[in-house]
């Protein structure tokens, strides 16, 4: 491993790399790319933190996990202690070490990212979590004493997932309702198994149903019942139904055949397994020449899955430059490495399709970077005249989606932003009745599965005080 | 797990299927759909709501054998347990006293517009039944919508039932009765319904049809049920099913109807059949 010079005689800037599946092998198959840190490179990684007397990490953690405290204990060998420290925030750390973006939170604050090489906080997480798994002996949290007071949950994502964690620690009866047949929400049907898992995230369902969870699958609430009705038989309601419908450019030829919302395209092979059909009744296609439109992590996932389902190109079609991208930079590295080809300031414009209606073409204007616009990037410019059509024979739209509306359709009384969101107090994660609390993608819009968790930790806490005092 | 009440064949690869699921019971409503999913390997699919029954908490729906899904489906029996049978899904078909209303019916659709009537009875409306089918073999539920209907008119492809002919003859069939209507509502196959929008556009007719597209989630977050309605894009699992049948772009929604026939044909040809093929 390169020697940076240290500047102080201890000071080790040498971040430890995570072991991943070589690209020429993982493109072939839908195995976990990252493999996780032996124990020796986690206690060496560990080592590296300097102790701040101030840390400034676990200020940028959404849930506030004390950070130093268990790399302390990774330090020191004491793993399981590890395992506690964080699990006192953070009900599922093996998914977080794994997801979060750690660049943009806890790893960006490290005082060591001043010197380009932060403690690696996120694969200390995962190493923690895995440790404990691979031992078999998840241990339970202390429980408080039944308080007898009854909490409906919308949604089995992460959001829900962490209300029900604290919930049920606090002494309450915690109900989840969840629409689909598996628990998990986007960490099932939107992140792929070679980033996260399943059985990674079943075993954290499985978790929270020991600690006396019940998980209701198949109901949709705002259909199979409504809010108002579960309000009957509970005495508070979190809604953390995600996700809603998917965006589209809303140019000519997006309702043509082969052409896919993010969200589409993700279920059929995450959820549903598409990507082992026939074994498997719900088929994906396999296209030769893949377009995913977008630069989120979204997107990212979406051309590698393409990559694996055996495209030959898989083209990332961005309008913006390569520094806009919004995926985390770890993202993007493993998509280059599989072949994924980024078009960047590329604006598809029109797709045309084939006289039975399938894609066939899609023209694209090449983009120039302007001034700054509201997001603080530099605005994306249509350069006149030069348009350009390519050959698909697929194309992935992941360019975000809205809040699920089914919830905001059925309730009455709850305050909806103008872009379908529920309206929430930031502070106490409360809506606009009395009780009922909202986090995550059915607030944010599209977001991450950490702030998602945090709404979850900050709405349990206000729902807890309003249950006590009930 | 759900189990299964009843499963028969009523007419040559249509099945009546019914299913205790009381929590779908309680709430369902004419016009709403179900998802099924037919075995722990199985793809979600959606079934029309035909009949249901609250206190006993079962839910009919009449499907067609036609894919991989569909014949799993068919080979369920009285007893048997199905992994996943969520809804009620979708909104429901919309019931006030319109006046004279057409139920059109055909293949399933018969059974899923079956609950649209006999809400329109209830409501006050001359309700004015028009069952389409091939043969006179395929016809099903005649006596049941004889009970909660003004009239029950037929219509066979081959002239073994009713009037010969196709679906198109509605109009000359509603001039002769001397009926105007306030409301036509399609349930039925694509076809169907696309042909019965395209008569009743000139006579200016409102026509209400129940679409069918592909779906996997259905409850609005996926966006594979999407669909052209007045040049804006529509989603059937939540906007719908029932559109304005003269407004869909029924080409684009016929070729994404399609997209998958291939691969629902796929695994009929890897069962042990596969020596026939």
């Amino acid at each position: 491993m390169a020697e940076e010079k240290p500047e102080k005689k201890k000071l080790d800037l040498t971040r430890r790399a995570m072991p991943k599946q070589n690209p020429w092998e993982r493109i072939k198959n839908f195995d976990e790319v990252a493999l996780g840190y032996p124990v020796q490179a986690a206690v060496e990684e560990a080592s590296r933190c300097i102790k701040c007397k101030k840390p400034l990490c676990n200020q940028g953690c959404p849930v506030g996990i004390d950070i130093p405290g268990f790399i302390k204990c990774i330090v020191e060998g004491d793993f399981a202690s590890g395992v506690r420290k964080i699990k006192e925030t953070n009900a599922l750390p093996a998914i977080c070490g794994r997801v979060c973006p750690q660049e943009e939170q806890c790893e960006k604050t490290c005082l060591l990212s001043n010197k380009g090489a932060p403690v690696a906080i996120g694969r200390l997480e995962r190493f923690l979590a895995d440790w404990e798994a691979a031992e078999g002996k998840i241990e339970v949290p202390p429980m408080a004493g039944k308080t007898g007071k009854k909490v409906a949950i919308v949604g089995a994502g992460p959001a829900g997932i962490t209300v029900a964690n604290d919930l049920i620690i606090l002494g309450h009866e915690v109900t989840i309702f969840e629409a689909l047949h598996e628990c998990g929400g986007v960490l099932i049907y939107g992140i792929p198994e070679f980033r996260l898992p399943k059985a990674i995230v079943n075993r954290e369902v499985e978790y929270v149903k020991r600690l006396g969870v019940k998980i209701v699958t198949d109901f949709v609430v705002g259909k199979t019942r409504t809010v108002d009705r579960l309000l009957q038989e509970f005495d508070a309601l979190f809604v953390g139904s995600g996700a809603g419908l998917p965006w589209f450019m809303e140019i000519p030829g997006e309702n043509l055949n082969g052409v896919y919302s993010a969200n589409e395209y993700l279920t059929r092979v995450n959820l549903m397994k598409g990507f082992r059909f026939p074994e498997y009744d719900t088929p994906v296609k396999r296209p030769c020449r893949v377009a995913v439109v977008g630069g989120g992590n979204v997107a990212m996932d979406s051309a590698r899955t393409a990559v694996r389902l055996g495209a030959e190109e898989v083209h990332l079609v961005y309008r913006r430059s390569k520094a806009e991208l919004p995926a985390r930079v770890e993202e993007v590295e493993n998509a280059e490495e599989e072949g994924v080809i980024f078009d960047l300031l590329t604006l598809p414009v029109r797709l045309i399709g084939d006289r039975n209606g399938w894609i066939k073409e899609m023209e694209c204007l090449r983009m120039e970077l302007g001034e700054p616009d509201a997001s603080g990037r530099r605005k994306p410019i249509p350069v006149e005249g030069s348009n350009f059509r390519v050959p698909f024979d697929a194309v992935v739209i992941a360019i975000g989606n809205s809040p699920n509306p089914l919830i905001p359709m059925t309730t009455p009384g709850l305050e909806i932003s103008k872009k379908g969101g529920i309206v929430t107090n930031p502070e106490t994660a409360l809506t606009s009745r009395p009780n009922i609390w909202a986090g995550g993608d059915i607030v944010r819009g599209a977001a991450t599965v950490i702030s998602a968790m945090g709404d979850g930790r900050i709405a349990a806490a206000c729902m807890h005080k309003y249950l006590v005092n009930k | 797990m759900y189990k299964i009440i009843e499963r028969r064949m009523i007419v040559p690869n249509l099945h009546e299927f019914t299913v205790l699921a009381p929590a779908v019971a309680e709430t369902v409503k004419a016009g709403q759909f179900v998802i099924v999913r037919p075995d722990p390997l199985g793809e979600r699919i959606p079934l029309s709501v035909a009949d249901w029954d609250r206190e006993a908490g079962t839910v009919t729906s009449i499907f067609m054998q036609v894919g991989s899904s569909t014949a799993k489906l068919a080979r369920l029996k009285p007893g048997d347990s199905i992994p996943t049978y969520v809804g009620p899904l979708g909104k429901e078909t919309v019931i006030d006293r319109f006046g004279a209303v057409l139920c059109v019916g055909g293949c399933y659709g018969i059974g899923s517009v079956f609950p649209v009537a006999r809400a329109l009875k209830e409501a006050g409306n001359r309700v004015i039944t028009i069952l389409e089918a091939r043969s006179s073999f395929l016809l099903y539920w005649e006596d049941r919508f004889k009970k909660i209907s003004d009239d029950v008119k037929i219509i066979t492809r081959d002239g073994t039932r009713g009037r010969k002919g196709h679906i198109s003859l509605i109009p000359e069939m509603m001039q002769r009765a001397g009926i105007v209507p306030d409301l036509v509502i399609v349930n039925g196959c694509t076809f169907q319904m696309m042909r019965v929008s395209m008569v009743t556009k000139p006579l200016g007719w409102r026509t209400i049809v129940n679409m069918n597209p592909i779906m996997i989630d259905g409850t609005g977050m996926c966006g594979v049920c999407r669909l052209s309605v007045g040049g804006k894009t529509k989603f059937a699992c939540v906007d719908g099913p029932d559109f304005d049948g003269h407004e869909i772009d029924w080409p684009e929604f016929l070729a994404r109807r399609k997209s998958y026939n291939p691969e629902e044909v796929d695994p009929l040809r890897r069962s042990s059949c596969r020596s026939h093929f």
